[in-house]
C-alpha cells in the first residue's frame, strides 16, 4: 500500500463513510434545525429589545444595557455549560438542544439588539421631528419612518454577526446535541476512523461557504459610500 | 540635461495616454507644462520619477537612469522630489513627522539630524511655527506647504509640481505660489504642471503645450501666450484666459 | 438557590483552581491574539498584491476558515490528525486552529483596513524613496489600523472568549478548571464564578466597544 492509498484509506475510508452517512446527514438535519431557530428568536429578540429601549425608559434601558453587556461579555460555550449543568441544581433540566439553543439565541439577541439600537440612533433627530411634525405617532414614525432606513444600515453587521454566531452550533456537541460534530464524533470513536469527521468538516463546508460568501457579497453591496 | 526623457509612451490598458514625449530639462530651469485635461501632463511627470513605468522610452535624471532596473529607486527619488495636487500629507504624523520621515529612513539620518533638517525645510516654506501641527489642523495652502518642504527637505535636484494649486480655494494660492517662487529664485530646477497662467508668464523659462499625448509645441512664455504656433494652442490658451 | 450557584464555602474551596485557570486563560489569550494579529497581518499584506494568482487562492483561504466553526477545526486537529500519526497536545491544536481561524478573521478586517487608506498615501511616500515595505509601515499600516480599531477590538474580544474552547481538548483554562471543580464538588457554582470572572475582565471592553460603534455606525448614517 503506497502512502497515499493509506492516507485515503483511513480519512477517506470507503467502507465506513458508506456506513455513517446517514448518522452525518441526520446531523445536518439537527444544526440547521437548531441554526434556524437560533437565528430567528434571536434576531426577534434583539429588534424587540431594541424598539423597547427606544422608548426611553430609564431603568427599562439600564436593565437591557447589562444584559446585552452580559452576554456579549459571557463566551457561548460558558453560557451554555452554565444552563446545561448548572440549571438542574434548581430543578430545572434543560436537555442539550434546548440549552444550546437559549444559549446562542441570549448571545445573538445581544448583539442584535446592540445594531438595531446603533442603526436607530444613526437616524438624524431631523427625521423624528419631520415625521412627528405631521402628525406621525411615535410607533408611526418609527415603523415608518425610522426603522426602514436603520435597517438598511445594520444589514451588513448583522449578517456578519449572525454567520459566526449560526457556526456556535457545534458548540452543542459538549452537551450531547446530535448535530454535525456531535455525530461525526461519536461515529469516529465507534469505527476507530476519523473519516466520519470529514465527512462532518465537509458538510458544514457545504452549510457555511455559500453563507460566508453570500455574507461577502452583501457587505458589498451595502458598503457605505463616503 | 539634468532632466532627459526620450520617446516615452505609457499605455492604460487599452488608453494610449502618451504618445512618444521627448522632453529635456536644463539645470536652473522652470518648465511649465500645459494642456487640456487627459492630454497626459500628469502622467509625464510621474513616469519621470517612475510612479508610472512607461511602456516604453527613456528617463535620465542626474546622469541616473531611471528605468534601469539595477537602479535603485529608492535612492534615486530622493533627487526627485513630488507635490501633489491632493497633498497627500500623512495624517497620523505632524507636519514635522510629515517632513522628516524619509530623512530618518531613506537618507538615514538620526532623528536629531533629520528633525533640525525638517525644522529649516519647514522654516523655507514659512511654517516653522507649525511643526507640532497635524495635516488636518492646517489650511489647504499650509498642507500643500508643508508637501513642499517634505520634499525640499530631501535636497532634491528637481522638483516636479503635479497641479499643486488645483484643489486650493482662490485666497489661498498666493501663499503657495510665493513658495514656488522662492524655490525658483534659489535656483532650484522645476517642472510644473498647472493653470496658474500668470504665474508661468512671471516665472517660467519654457512653456511646454501638450495635447492627446504629445508636445505640440514648446518656447518661452512670451512666445506661446502671445504668438502660439498652433491651432490647438490657441484654442486652448484662449480658453483658459476667458476665464 | 444561594446554596446551589453562589455557595460560599465551595467558591472559596474551589478558588485555588479557578484561578489557575484564570492564569492560563489570560496565558493563551497572549498566544492566540497575536499569533492571529501576525497571521492576519500577512493575509491583508498579500491581498495588496493584485495579481489574480495571488489573490484567488487567497480569497479562498480565508472563506475556507472563515466557514468553519472554530470548534470543529480544534477537534480536527486534535482528534483527526493522530490517525496520521501526529499527535499534538491540546495546547499546540488550540494554538493552530486559532491561528488559521482567526488569523482569517484578523486578515479581512486589516484588508479592509489597508483599503480605506487612500492610495496617494503611498505615492507620497514613494516619491520621496521609501520603500513599498516602508511605505506599508509608517504610512498605510498606522492609518489602517485607526480605521478599524472597532472591529480589531471586536475581533479580539471574541477570540479571548473563544479560549474556552481550550476546555474541549483538556486545556486546563478558566472553564475547564471550572469544570473540574464542579465535578469534585457537584455543585455548579465554580462555573458561575468562571462566568463572573468572564464577565469582569471583559465587560470594560464590551463597554468601550459599544460606544466606538455607536459613533462608526452614527458617522454613516
Amino acid at each position: 500500500m503506497s502512502s497515499w492509498d493509506r492516507f485515503t484509506d483511513t480519512f477517506f475510508n470507503a467502507k465506513v463513510m458508506a456506513k455513517y452517512w446517514p448518522d452525518i446527514l441526520y446531523g445536518v438535519g439537527v444544526t440547521v434545525e437548531l441554526a434556524v431557530l437560533i437565528v430567528v428568536s434571536g434576531l426577534l429578540a434583539g429588534l424587540a429589545l431594541a424598539l423597547i429601549r427606544a422608548l426611553a425608559i430609564r431603568p427599562l434601558n439600564w436593565l437591557i444595557i447589562f444584559i446585552v453587556d452580559l452576554f456579549r461579555s459571557l463566551p457561548p460555550l460558558v453560557i451554555i455549560v452554565l444552563i446545561y449543568f448548572g440549571l438542574p441544581a434548581a430543578d430545572i433540566s434543560p436537555s442539550g438542544f434546548v440549552s444550546t439553543w437559549l444559549s446562542l439565541a441570549l448571545v445573538l439577541m445581544a448583539f442584535a439588539e446592540e445594531i438595531f439600537w446603533a442603526g436607530i440612533t444613526s437616524i438624524p433627530k431631523g427625521q423624528w421631528e419631520a415625521a412627528r411634525s405631521t402628525g406621525l405617532g411615535f410607533g408611526q414614525t418609527l415603523t415608518n419612518v425610522i426603522l426602514p432606513q436603520a435597517l438598511r444600515l445594520t444589514i451588513p453587521p448583522l449578517t456578519n454577526r449572525t454567520i459566526a454566531i449560526t457556526k456556535g452550533t457545534a458548540l452543542g456537541t459538549v452537551v450531547a446535541v446530535s448535530e454535525i460534530l456531535g455525530m461525526a464524533s461519536s461515529a469516529m470513536s465507534n469505527s476507530y476512523n476519523p473519516s466520519p469527521l470529514m465527512m462532518g468538516a465537509a458538510a458544514y463546508l457545504v452549510l457555511f461557504l455559500p453563507v460566508v460568501v453570500a455574507g461577502r457579497w452583501i457587505e458589498k453591496k451595502f458598503a457605505w459610500k463616503r | 540635461m539634468i532632466v532627459s526623457a526620450k520617446g516615452i509612451h505609457k499605455h492604460f490598458g487599452h488608453l494610449h495616454v502618451l504618445k512618444g514625449v521627448d522632453l529635456e530639462v536644463a539645470e536652473r530651469e522652470l518648465v511649465f507644462v500645459i494642456g487640456p485635461s487627459g492630454s497626459g501632463k500628469s502622467t509625464l511627470l510621474r513616469c519621470l520619477n517612475r510612479l508610472e513605468q512607461p511602456s516604453a522610452g527613456s528617463v535620465t535624471v542626474d546622469g541616473i537612469d531611471m528605468l534601469a532596473p539595477a537602479t535603485d529607486i529608492n535612492h534615486a527619488r530622493q533627487r526627485i522630489g513630488m507635490v501633489f495636487q491632493s497633498f497627500n500629507l500623512y495624517p497620523h504624523m505632524t507636519a514635522l513627522g510629515n517632513v522628516a520621515l524619509a530623512l530618518r529612513k531613506v537618507a538615514g539620518k538620526s532623528r536629531a539630524e533629520a528633525d533640525a533638517l525638517g525644522l529649516a525645510a519647514l522654516e523655507r516654506v514659512g511654517l516653522a511655527d507649525r511643526a507640532t501641527h497635524r495635516p488636518l489642523e492646517l489650511s489647504g495652502g499650509q498642507q500643500q506647504r508643508v508637501a513642499i518642504a517634505r520634499a525640499i527637505a530631501l535636497e532634491p535636484r528637481v522638483m516636479l509640481f503635479d497641479e499643486p494649486t488645483s484643489a486650493l480655494d482662490p485666497e489661498l494660492v498666493g501663499s503657495v505660489l510665493a513658495v514656488m517662487r522662492s524655490l525658483r529664485e534659489s535656483g532650484m530646477t522645476m517642472i510644473v504642471v498647472s493653470h496658474e497662467m500668470a504665474f508661468a508668464r512671471n516665472a517660467a523659462d519654457r512653456v511646454v503645450f501638450m495635447d492627446d499625448g504629445l508636445i505640440l509645441e514648446q518656447g518661452p512664455p512670451a512666445a506661446i501666450f502671445e504668438n502660439p504656433a498652433h491651432e490647438r494652442t490657441r484654442a486652448f490658451i484662449g480658453q483658459i484666459q476667458r476665464h | 438557590m444561594i446554596q446551589s450557584f453562589f455557595n460560599p464555602e465551595i467558591i472559596v474551596a474551589a478558588m485555588p483552581i479557578v484561578l489557575a485557570g484564570l492564569f492560563n486563560t489570560i496565558l493563551l489569550s497572549l498566544i492566540v491574539v497575536p499569533l492571529g494579529l501576525a497571521g492576519g497581518l500577512v493575509l491583508a499584506m498579500l491581498a495588496s498584491v493584485k495579481s489574480p494568482l495571488v489573490r484567488w487562492p487567497l480569497m479562498a483561504w480565508v472563506d475556507f476558515f472563515r466557514a468553519f466553526p472554530p470548534l470543529v477545526l480544534l477537534v480536527l486537529l486534535f482528534a483527526g490528525l493522530p490517525f496520521a500519526g501526529l499527535e499534538l497536545g491540546g495546547f499546540a491544536c488550540v494554538a493552530i486552529a486559532f491561528f488559521l481561524n482567526t488569523g482569517s478573521y484578523y486578515g479581512e478586517i486589516l484588508r479592509a483596513g489597508i483599503d480605506s487608506v487612500p492610495h496617494g498615501q503611498v505615492e507620497a511616500a514613494r516619491s520621496t524613496g521609501l520603500s513599498g515595505l516602508q511605505a506599508m509601515g509608517y504610512i498605510v499600516l498606522p492609518q489602517a489600523v485607526r480605521n478599524v480599531l472597532p472591529d480589531l477590538l471586536s475581533n479580539t474580544l471574541e477570540v479571548v472568549k473563544l479560549t474556552s474552547l481550550g476546555s474541549v481538548v483538556a486545556v486546563p483554562e478558566l472553564l475547564y478548571q471550572a469544570r473540574q471543580a464542579q465535578s469534585i464538588t457537584y455543585n455548579p457554582t465554580p462555573i458561575v464564578m468562571a462566568a463572573v470572572i468572564y464577565f469582569l475582565i471583559l465587560w470594560p471592553l464590551v463597554r468601550l466597544l459599544s460606544r466606538l460603534e455607536n459613533r462608526a455606525l452614527a458617522g454613516r448614517g
